[in-house]
């Protein structure tokens, strides 16, 4: 086998002919922005590499990249990208999908993604509303919600999708958002070097239909004292002078506090590679949404064995042990008579 | 039927042409696998067979009931027979309800073997019997064998190693060994297998070969039978032949198709009856390059199968009943991404829930229309169990030839039914090319090439099979209409109209390459056309073979492929003054001839979860062709 070097890119090349058509201002341009100018740097090859989606505004995007890529139905990318990336071990698969396409019709293909831990990076785009249908509330929107579907407000209690990703036994949990891209694409990129589904919540705003959702943690006027940066190896500390930070107090729960009060070694280290899930789900409850400080980054990153890689490694043993597969052989493995 | 034949020792055993056999229980009794090993050891012995297994969906109902009585009925001959036989000549009852139950299918005369031991006060209540049928007079038609075979069963196991209970179970063999003598069957085929099959439990292994000897020797010593039968094996053509079912045969159909193709076999499915077992089959042969992945609903079943197409392996699922419903969108999908896809359909009796276990042919129009928008795709049925080898290899033809979807449908009676299989050259069998694309298709103005991915090949308007990992052929495609030949998102009203029709006029095209309808029509100037589909196949032949044994005139002919339909249908239709078309639903395939060629096609629908009579397409051509003469 000849290994030849993958050929340096920029971000034209990763950039398909076709008019980006999302509404002007819409955060979706900044985080195709972010993997365009990402992916040359990740030492990938343009035709190995597949975005996949489903339905909604997010999943337009692999019609923007000039890679491989399938516009599907809506929620069921997971399912398809999980037939390609099981049977395509050589590929990259990306699939771009928004919170009403993978937490409301695709929750089920979701979670069994992850529960699997199909070789797929998965990038939900989080605007907390239905943009495509112009208008209705979603199944991350908050409670009382006022939409043209719930005019006097909706009652539906919200998912959070990196607890819903965490209780699905996911390998890779990470939130991100639009308005940065150092974090988006760092984040990527890690999400991008999981063997395994990387899950990567996007805060993405819709300044159409739920325009500043995410202001108040976002802004960055706010950003510092409302971000809260996760770091691996790191105590859990945010703000200006980082004058906050996250203790985990004797019955478990985590809180908010200010380092000056708790001393610095009474804060919380983040280990994302912790075996069990219940810290990092602890922090993704940390904020009731995007109006408290929130945790951002990756909130857990483990090795668990990959499902194609699996079930490559059945065909393989069992061919070792029966040989290759002989048709003949096949037709002739239950009773056989002749007749001459 | 028998003629009486001496044997030595004066035993004499009757010679019999053909004979149908019923297996009845409890769920829990082992009916299908005595029926199973029956069959088997006939078709060692070289008779030929079809069988039909009927149980109900419970897997366990409440013991000794009507609800809960599984039966298996096997038809050998000496010569070529296609249906399990309208009734039986033998059955074997193993609880008061398997009796209840099946009794009235009998003709007068018929032999009946009743475990007389299950006959209590309690277990007669069960199955609604107020006095004890085997007491009065309501048996005097048939001939009726009182056999103790759970107390025998018991008594030969005692010091076999199982506990009483567990020797109780293996009554079935017992049973198994009575039929077994009293049809002359030989004996090593069935105790070999019991040594391999309960290889691991040596103990149980023992009390079912004592209890099969036992049931033996009981015929050979009870006095009970005045003889004893013989069916000779039949006439096949030369060959090595296997027993068959029809998921079997189509599970490995779709292992020969992923091979000829030379591509990887994917299998996304959500397990149901009556289609699990292919998924049971596959899973097995991981040798072959097989993947199964059982998804989480029938939904990512068939999403993972059309996943997999777009990395080029042959991506096939597999489902039955309110399964293909659920996968509809999918399907639609894949039409409008012109990707090869299998949907296998076992066909079992609806709407909803409906008779999981038993067969229908109600899906032929949701195969054809089952969409939303125009979304044509072509249909491929099985004729017989062993037929289903060669329709999944048609279907993948079709699907990877011309870059659809393609619905192969089969039913419950198909999945399940057995019969010989004569053994095909596989090196014979033409291969199928995939034809990936390789290089750019299309010049732009300024020279420089790219590749479109709907420019269509010329005589097949199949688009160009492009997986992903070719430099050059990168491409997007997806749900929204698309430019002719750019395959870009359009929205262009007169865009949409020519990809409807060139999308339709693809599927219709298939007609060109399909082999034209076949007639069986001896003398050539019959009247009346039988037309079927699918499993009726059968129960059409040997009804019409019964119809010219009248001496009268019937033609037939058997639709393999229902979309398109084979090019000559229509000129084979008008041939005949009237057309009568079977099916095992309300008369879907003679709306769609009636519509399509204008004939007044007749309609003989059945719709009871089991297969036509060969008496009941006997009866309506013979009303056809004047009344019984």
């Amino acid at each position: 086998m000849t290994i030849t070097a993958v050929p340096a890119t920029t971000r034209k090349d990763w950039t398909s002919d076709q008019e980006v058509r999302w509404c002007p201002g819409c955060g979706d341009y900044s985080i195709l922005a972010a993997v365009q100018m990402l992916l040359p740097d990740l030492g990938v090859r343009r035709e190995s590499t597949v975005f996949l989606s489903g339905i909604g505004c997010a999943a337009r995007f692999p019609y923007y990249m000039s890679t491989y890529g399938m516009h599907s139905i809506h929620g069921r990318a997971p399912a398809i990208a999980t037939g390609l990336a099981t049977t395509r071990p050589d590929l990259d698969v990306w699939l771009v999908t928004g919170d009403g396409d993978a937490l409301s019709i695709g929750g089920n293909h979701l979670i069994h993604a992850l529960r699997r831990n199909v070789r797929l990076n998965i990038l939900m785009f989080n605007n907390q509303i239905y943009g495509l249908t112009k208008g209705q509330y979603s199944p991350t929107s908050e409670i009382a919600k006022v939409t043209k579907s719930t005019p006097f407000g909706s009652l539906d209690n919200p998912f959070n999708p990196v607890s819903l990703a965490l209780g699905a036994g996911a390998t890779f949990v990470a939130r991100t958002h639009d308005m940065d891209r150092a974090h988006m694409q760092e984040t990527f990129r890690r999400a991008h070097e999981h063997r395994g589904a990387a899950f990567v919540e996007v805060y993405q705003n819709c300044n159409v239909f739920n325009d500043g959702a995410f202001e108040k943690i976002t802004g960055r006027d706010v950003r510092a004292d409302m971000l809260i940066p996760l770091v691996h190896g790191q105590p859990i500390r945010f703000g200006a002078e980082e004058e906050k930070g996250v203790v985990q107090r004797s019955d478990g729960r985590l809180e908010v506090v200010d380092v000056a009060d708790v001393g610095e070694e009474a804060l919380l280290v983040h280990d994302e590679a912790r075996a069990d899930p219940g810290l990092a789900f602890a922090l993704s409850h940390l904020s009731r949404g995007p109006i408290e400080p929130t945790p951002i980054g990756v909130f857990r990153a483990v090795d668990r064995p990959e499902y194609g890689d699996q079930m490559d490694q059945q065909v393989a043993s069992a061919q070792e042990r029966r040989g290759q597969g002989d048709l003949k052989a096949l037709l002739r493995s239950g009773s056989t008579w002749t007749v001459d | 039927m028998a003629n009486g034949v001496a044997t030595e020792g004066g035993h004499p055993a009757e010679q019999m042409d053909r004979v149908v056999i019923r297996f009845a229980g409890d769920s829990g009794d082992g009916m299908q696998l005595t029926g199973d090993r029956f069959t088997e050891s006939s078709a060692l012995l070289g008779n030929d067979l079809s069988t039909f297994p009927d149980y109900p969906a419970e897997i366990r109902a409440p013991a000794g009931t009507l609800a809960g009585v599984s039966a298996f009925q096997v038809h050998i001959s000496d010569h070529d027979i296609l249906t399990p036989g309208d009734a039986p000549n033998v059955l074997v009852a193993m609880n008061p309800a398997a009796l209840r139950a099946n009794i009235g299918m009998l003709p007068k005369g018929a032999i009946v073997l009743v475990n007389v031991d299950a006959f209590d006060e309690r277990s007669l209540k069960k199955a609604g019997y107020d006095t004890d049928p085997l007491a009065d007079e309501s048996l005097s038609a048939y001939k009726v064998y009182e056999v103790p075979m759970t107390s025998i069963t018991q008594e030969v196991c005692k010091d076999a190693g199982v506990k009483p209970r567990d020797a109780e179970r293996s009554k079935n063999f017992f049973a198994l060994g009575l039929v077994s003598w009293l049809f002359t069957r030989p004996v090593d085929p069935t105790l070999e297998w019991i040594g391999k099959r309960f290889a691991d439990r040596p103990q149980v292994a023992e009390a079912n070969t004592r209890a099969f000897r036992a049931g033996f020797d009981f015929g050979e010593t009870a006095e009970l039978f005045e003889s004893h039968y013989e069916v000779r094996p039949a006439t096949f053509e030369v060959g090595e032949y296997t027993q068959i079912t029809g998921n079997k045969a189509l599970a490995w159909g779709l292992i020969a198709a992923a091979q000829l193709a030379g591509l990887p076999l994917f299998l996304g499915s959500y397990p149901i009856t009556p289609a699990s077992d292919i998924l049971h089959e596959l899973s097995r042969r991981k040798e072959f390059g097989v993947r199964t992945f059982q998804a989480e609903d029938e939904i990512a079943g068939v999403g993972s199968a059309l996943g997999a197409a777009f990395g080029g392996a042959l991506g096939v699922t597999t489902t039955s009943g309110p399964g293909l419903d659920l996968k509809s969108e999918t399907i639609g999908l894949a039409i409008n991404l012109e990707l090869p896809l299998v949907i296998v359909d076992i066909q079992r009796g609806g709407p909803s829930t409906g008779l999981p276990t038993k067969t229908e042919q109600a899906d032929l129009l949701h195969a054809m229309y089952g969409r939303h928008g125009e979304a044509p795709l072509p249909i491929v049925a099985a004729k017989t169990p062993a037929h289903c080898f060669e329709a999944a290899i048609e279907a993948t033809r079709l699907a990877i030839e011309y870059r659809t979807p393609v619905i192969l449908l089969s039913d419950g009676y198909l999945a399940n039914g057995a019969e010989p299989w004569r053994l095909p050259d596989v090196d014979a069998l033409e291969r199928i090319d995939p034809k990936f694309a390789t290089a750019p298709n299309h010049v732009n103005d300024d020279g420089s090439t790219a590749f479109w991915p709907y420019v269509r090949d010329e005589e097949t308007l199949a688009r160009p099979w492009a997986p992903p990992g070719i430099p050059g052929l990168e491409h997007r495609i997806g749900g929204l209409e698309k430019a002719d030949g750019s395959g870009n998102v359009a929205y262009d009203p007169m865009n949409h109209e020519r990809m409807v029709r060139l999308r339709a006029a693809k599927i219709d095209g298939i007609a060109r390459r399909i082999a034209p309808l076949e007639v069986d029509d001896e003398t050539g100037d019959a009247e009346v056309l039988v037309l079927g589909w699918g499993s009726t196949f059968g129960a059409i032949v040997a009804g019409v073979r019964r119809v010219r044994a009248r001496g009268l005139r019937v033609a037939h002919a058997q639709l393999v492929h229902l979309n398109p339909f084979p090019p000559n249908l229509g000129e084979v239709l008008h041939r005949y003054r009237t057309v009568l078309v079977p099916e095992m639903n309300l008369g879907q395939l003679s709306r769609l001839v009636r519509a399509e060629f204008l004939i007044d096609a007749q309609s003989l629908t059945k719709v009871q979860g089991v297969p036509f009579r060969a008496a009941e397409v006997e009866s309506a051509i013979l009303t056809l062709l004047g009344g019984p003469r």
